[in-house]
């Protein structure tokens, strides 16, 4: 067995009311990947951020000891000198510098204070050729994608000398290609000896590279599997994660498929800034009474473009084409018309889009259709606190109280606020954009039994996801998307991985 | 029990703010030597924050949608000024004159709010705009000189009394009346909204809360209104001002407006998803103000009796300075009414208790900033320790 670099002992960690870690042990060798899994709050962010000084020595009980001493880190900076780098999930980048400004930002080449823009923009061009990105160094980040951006990050920390990287759902926002590129990059370290934490919800990468695999669950580490030695297979990671067997992560539906309720004929979208860009290229969809319709597709394929922009008109410009709602043509020129239409659309990005974070769950869950608790102008305080009750309990959101801010709720019941929402404004159609993102197993299967329910309610369901075998478990029907067209179109019954991923290349 | 102190907690932030004003009212009442509560006092208290305290109930609702309008001083000014051409040059009367000014800050308003909201310019820079124009064009309409006096009737508006419809002779019995009638309303709109609540099967307070807090109110206002009545009565301005309380405080909590407004300085993104017009809300909330700041000037100029060139400079600060000591959260989506108020009045009872000390303007302004900074800083740290 290769040495240990890091060994966590004993670690301890109490927030007001909740003990997030207890007595947690967590070993990394040298040079290996070592997946870190489990459910949201089970305490993976919040080891990572003893180890990395965020919070400081003396604010958790247990030891670290990094390279044979222990080590008491005040702050951030005390771990990165000891060469533990953490790229957090949301990019610390800052849009309007450079891709070498950011990459020394708080570490940079300079002389008497003064920076040293020659030795900046070589050994900036240095890294990014180490992490395989052809862009120059004068890039500004708001110019380029989010997949690259990541990969800044990652010259960031080499620029650092890391010796132990800590990645924290590097892939959330990536797409199948920019994923397998990093996921190699890692492989690639490996062999130089930098050694990684890889925390991550999707299994399938974990056991493509992990060699270890601890899975913690509600604050306790559950177990540490050994990837080199013996066969490890997804199920028995989730049943560590869960603490329970999940005899099938897709609960069965009886499809009942009716009549035709929405068309949508020649759609096209053109680009908001670029308006010679076709996003969305002459798009025809038909959806059918109690289907689970899916559109399957790379990010950036037009997917999420296509379904703003039928949401009254929420992306894009110069858009063209008929909609077709229950045999007549819908005006779906606003949100409000969209809303009227019978039309509801839950965002990819719950937190930017979907939610005001601000605001309890009461008032987020009446947001969309107010009218349905109002007397003319006036809420009608009383319905308007019995409709949210039902809600929360119809889809089970786990909160103190419906006047519980939604800031403080965990993202899988962010989401089923999300949905409760829309479902409160009685939607015949519903479109979902990645309603599982980020959310942990046990929660993806309830958001997947809400979704059946719908379906067999007789209501139209559109989920678009980037995750295939989500497609292919929840889906009746599924549409390939593909640079803003449709490229493909099958049964669920007939498709599979390969044959979405031969549509989409 | 624990509901209620669940309901304190979830409103430390206007309470807290509540005590505070309660514990500077003391304060200053001993080191004015009861000064401060004395009925002459009050109304002077009131008459002179009056176009503070109703230009902070439209500032807050663009607080809340997440903008801010620096240009509320000059609009006040530019109105009054207008006001004062229209009657005194011109001889147009009083009714009309107040129906065209009230128009004209609309107006005011709406254009703002239309470069905020379709053009998407920062309101911080528009108002700033704003604010030149509006103190450049009194400057015009002045012709750099004050213009009065106004006739009585416009005078009314500030320095006038609700008339004694009783003749009382020690006390003004009407003021006495409306008091009672008005603690009738409040208690009867109390049973009605605990009647609703069981029949929706809702947890009520318990009956001797119930009947605490209603007893409290009543007291309270029945107090202050007996001080006042033993002076002139109710102030004009105090009606109106009261008036606009319940009827903002009304609209942000219980209308479908209200919750919008909210949901756009929230979210503004989620918001728009959720099929609220964002653009001709906020457009609202600028022409609201506009009308708000527009009675503002108009009070402002029948208190002084003349429209001066240099009317209402600073008042914006003042004014911006009110909705944060009340609790509205610079980001937008917070703030509260209410609060608004308090804070105003804050500022006020300081400057008023300050003024009868005779401490100088300078070092009411120091203390009057640094009032500002702790205030926020107490919510910051309150936010923080949730």
């Amino acid at each position: 067995m290769s040495d240990v670099i890091l060994s966590m002992r004993g670690i301890t960690k109490t927030f007001p009311g909740v003990r997030a870690l207890s007595d947690v042990n967590f070993d990394v060798r040298q040079g290996e990947i070592h997946a870190l899994v489990g459910e949201n709050g089970a305490g993976k962010s919040t080891l990572m951020k003893v180890l990395s000084g965020i919070y400081p020595h003396g604010d958790y009980e247990g030891r670290i000891i990094y390279e044979g001493r222990e080590c008491r880190f005040r702050e951030i900076t005390d771990s990165e000198k000891a060469g533990i780098v953490i790229i957090h999930q949301e990019l610390a980048l800052i849009p309007f510098l450079s891709i070498a400004e950011n990459i020394f930002l708080g570490n940079e080449r300079r002389t008497l204070g003064v920076i040293d823009w020659h030795a900046t923009r070589t050994e900036a061009q240095t890294l990014l050729g180490t992490v395989g990105l052809a862009e120059s160094p004068d890039a500004l980040i708001t110019n380029i994608g989010v997949g690259k951006q990541q990969l800044v990050e990652i010259a960031k920390a080499l620029s650092k000398e890391v010796k132990l990287l800590i990645l924290d759902e590097p892939t959330a926002t990536l797409n199948e290609k920019d994923s397998d590129k990093l996921l190699k990059l890692l492989l690639r370290f490996k062999e130089q000896g930098i050694s990684s934490i890889l925390i991550s919800h999707k299994l399938n990468e974990v056991e493509r590279v992990a060699d270890s695999i601890t899975i913690l669950r509600d604050g306790e580490a559950i177990e540490t599997l050994d990837c080199v030695s013996g066969e490890i297979n997804e199920d028995q990671i989730i049943r560590g994660m869960v603490g329970r067997d999940l005899t099938q992560r897709f609960p069965k539906r009886r499809a009942t498929i009716g009549e035709v309720i929405l068309e949508v004929r020649d759609w096209n979208v053109h680009h908001p800034l670029h308006e010679d860009r076709i996003v969305v290229d002459n798009v025809n969809l038909t959806l059918r009474r109690g289907e689970v319709l899916g559109i399957a597709g790379l990010m950036g394929s037009g997917r999420t473009e296509l379904a703003m922009s039928l949401f009254g008109r929420s992306y894009g410009i110069n858009i063209t084409g008929q909609a077709v709602i229950k045999g007549n043509e819908a005006d779906l020129g606003t949100v409000g018309k969209a809303i009227k239409s019978g039309l509801a659309y839950v965002t990819e990005d719950r937190k930017t889009y979907g939610l005001v974070l601000d605001e309890d769950v009461k008032n987020n869950i009446t947001l969309a259709n107010l009218e349905a608790v109002s007397n003319g102008p006036v809420i009608d305080q009383n319905r308007e606190i019995q409709c949210a009750n039902e809600s929360k309990d119809a889809f089970n959101i786990k909160c103190s109280s419906i006047l519980q801010k939604t800031l403080n709720l965990s993202g899988g019941n962010q989401q089923k606020v999300v949905l409760g929402k829309w479902l409160f404004a009685k939607p015949d159609i519903l479109i979902l954009d990645e309603p599982t993102r980020g959310i942990d197993v046990g929660a993806k299967f309830e958001i997947y039994s809400i979704i059946n329910r719908l379906a067999e309610e007789g209501k139209g369901v559109v989920v678009i996801s980037s995750e295939l075998p989500e497609i292919l478990g929840l889906c009746d029907r599924i549409y390939v998307m593909s640079e803003g067209r449709m490229v493909g179109e099958m049964d669920a019954a007939d498709a599979s991985q390969e044959k979405i991923m031969r549509h989409i290349l | 029990m624990v509901s209620v102190i669940k309901a304190f907690k979830s409103n430390i932030r206007q309470y807290g703010m509540l005590i505070a004003l309660i514990a500077i009212m003391l304060l200053f009442q001993v080191l004015t030597d009861g000064i401060l509560l004395k009925p002459l006092n009050i109304t002077n208290l009131v008459l002179q924050n009056s176009y503070i305290l109703i230009m902070s109930i439209g500032m807050l609702l663009v607080i809340v949608a997440g903008h801010i309008d620096l240009s509320v001083g000059s609009i006040a000014a530019f109105v009054g000024a207008t006001a004062a051409v229209m009657i005194v040059d011109y001889q147009i009367g009083v009714a009309a004159t107040i129906f065209v000014s009230l128009a004209l800050g609309l107006l005011i308003g709406a254009w703002q709010g239309f470069w905020v909201a379709y053009v998407k310019i920062p309101s911080f820079i528009v108002t700033l705009a704003g604010m030149l124009v509006f103190r450049g064009l009194t400057l015009v309409m002045l012709q750099g000189a004050s213009v009065g006096p106004f006739p009585k009737a416009f005078q009314m508006i500030s320095s006038g009394f609700i008339p004694d419809v009783f003749g009382g002779e020690e006390t003004h019995l009407t003021t006495m009346v409306i008091a009672i009638l008005f603690s009738a309303a409040l208690i009867f709109f109390d049973i009605r909204a605990r009647r609703k609540k069981r029949e929706y099967g809702f947890e009520v307070a318990p009956l001797a809360v119930f009947i605490f807090k209603n007893a409290g109110i009543t007291a309270a206002i029945l107090f202050i209104c007996s001080l006042l009545a033993s002076y002139k009565g109710l102030p004009n301005v105090l009606v109106i001002l009261f008036a606009l309380t319940v009827i903002y405080a009304f609209i942000t909590t219980q209308t479908v407006v209200g919750r919008r407004i909210y949901a756009l300085g929230g979210n503004l993104k989620a918001a728009k998803l959720s099929g609220v017009k964002t653009e001709r809300l906020t457009m609202l909330t600028f022409a609201n103000l506009g009308l708000l700041s527009a009675l503002a000037g108009l009070v402002f100029a029948a208190r002084l009796n003349v429209a001066t060139p240099k009317a209402g400079t600073g008042m914006e600060l003042d004014v911006i300075a009110a909705c944060f000591i009340g609790g509205a959260s610079a980001t937008g989506g917070i703030g509260t009414v209410i609060g608004a108020i308090i804070g105003a009045l804050v500022m006020g009872v300081m400057n008023n208790g300050m003024s009868i000390m005779g401490i100088g303007i300078d070092w009411q302004q120091a203390i009057k900033g640094m009032v500002l900074l702790f205030a926020v800083f107490f919510d910051v740290y309150n936010k923080s320790k949730n």
